[in-house]
């Protein structure tokens, strides 16, 4: 088995990630990247970032391509699409393996693991993922010209998409869990405002039919517990996102009952030399702004460790 | 029309039929420069290396090219980007709808486009 040595590894490579590696780059610090996905995380699957200071509109695709090229440019080495197989991050020396094949080590590591979106978790969810089931309004709209379809959520994701979706749509039902929306006035004001939109609240999806291709919905009224069939032929779910943190569930790193990692202010973690950055932590907002602090924040304490626990 | 990607292109109907005609495994994302897309195009680029018996490629969903693809009778159902479909000596053996990870790949490289 390889092994090498580095002074910083940080597992994640989304925006977080991505802004720890080009400070602790340009700081000189030897650093190496991993993800086990494509590097950019949430930030890749965005379309297109219109609140990220100083740049007016840019696709989240460019974003993270060129905090990438950034990082690597300072001196950090990437890894992605890989496997993480073991990791042992308790004692001074922290390890992670890939592959089963390469072992990296390091003496801190920032866990910048990010999050991921939420699914159902109902029967017929994973089978009809494409087949009248997505997660991309702007992927995937034009399929549905003329179309009935079903927006899960309350955000501001599922309003704003739900109204998007009325330019292919014939109509479209807001199905939401609970009796008012978390988004933002002014989503909730224009979903309101348009009449291809209908709103189904207080109640789940519990199933979804269909052989091969959606053709319905199964739900369940939470007030009364009633169950209902709809036909549609699509639905998109937006129910937000949870932290990306199943694989450190088993090395002693502390996380709430959300599977969120618990930090101080500094972003340290309960094992000494560990940090957390981004949207795998326990917070209140998500933002690609807010993980970009992160990782500056993680990235200087961590500097701050290796020169306080010297060789 | 080809995407801007760095796998090789599938750029015609005919480019397509030679293709699969000339090797044994072949794996084709037909898709956009979009969120679901990329990962997929990500994906193919990295398993390169690890699985040379493979010929990885990508093809531009809105060129009128595509319709082999979009077309095909296996995706008769897809409503959602990529349509990535996978050929072992010239037949259809395999295709997926949606953003799909490396793992999910590989599951079906592994199963249906063997050495």
């Amino acid at each position: 088995m390889n092994e090498k040595d580095y002074d910083v590894i940080i597992l994640g490579g989304g925006p977080a990630g991505l802004t720890a590696g080009i400070y602790l780059g340009r700081a000189k610090v030897k650093t190496l990247i991993i993800d086990s996905g494509i590097i950019g995380g949430q930030t890749v699957l965005t379309y297109e970032v219109a609140n990220y200071p100083g740049i007016e509109m840019v696709s989240g695709y460019e974003l993270s391509s060129t905090m990438q090229k950034q990082a690597l440019s300072f001196g950090c080495d990437i890894i992605s699409n890989v496997g993480i197989t073991e990791t042992d991050i308790i004692g001074e020396i922290k390890s992670v393996t890939v592959n089963n094949e390469t072992t990296y080590s390091s003496r801190s590591l920032i866990l910048a693991t990010g999050g991921k979106s939420r699914t159902l978790n109902v029967p017929g969810e994973s089978e009809l993922k494409g087949k009248g089931i997505s997660y991309c309004a702007t992927c995937d709209g034009d399929f549905f010209q003329d179309k009935e379809i079903v927006v899960v959520g309350g955000g501001n994701s599922a309003l704003e998409e739900a109204d998007s979706l009325t330019k292919y749509a014939s109509k479209v039902t807001v199905l939401h869990e609970f009796d008012e929306f978390q988004a933002m006035e002014h989503a909730i004001e224009k979903a309101k405002a348009n009449p291809k939109i209908d709103f189904i609240l207080k109640s789940h999806i519990t199933e979804f039919q269909g052989n091969g291709k959606l053709t319905g919905i199964k739900y369940k009224n939470l007030d009364n517990g009633d169950t209902n069939e709809m036909k549609v032929d699509g639905v998109f779910i937006f129910i937000g996102y949870m932290a990306n943190t199943k694989e450190l569930e088993n090395t002693h790193i502390k996380l709430n009952e959300k599977g969120e990692v618990i930090t101080d202010e500094n972003l340290s973690t309960n094992v000494p030399g560990v940090f957390a950055a981004g949207d795998n932590r326990a917070v209140k907002y998500r933002q690609i702004t807010t993980a970009v602090a992160d990782g500056t924040v993680a990235a200087l304490n961590s500097i701050e460790y290796l020169s306080t626990h010297s060789k | 029309m080809v995407l801007p990607t760095n796998l090789k292109h599938v750029a015609t109907a005919k480019d397509h039929a030679e293709l699969i005609e000339n090797n044994e495994n072949v794996m084709i994302c037909c898709g956009r420069m979009g969120p679901m897309c990329i990962p997929v195009y990500d994906v193919m680029e990295k398993l390169q290396d690890e699985y040379t018996h493979v010929e990885f490629r990508d093809m531009a969903f809105d060129s009128p090219e595509a319709a082999v693809i979009r077309n095909h009778p296996a995706c008769s159902s897809f409503m959602g980007l990529p349509f990535v479909v996978y050929y072992k000596n010239g037949e259809l053996v395999a295709a997926t709808s949606s953003i799909q990870n490396r793992e999910q790949i590989t599951g079906i490289l592994d199963e249906k486009l063997q050495q």
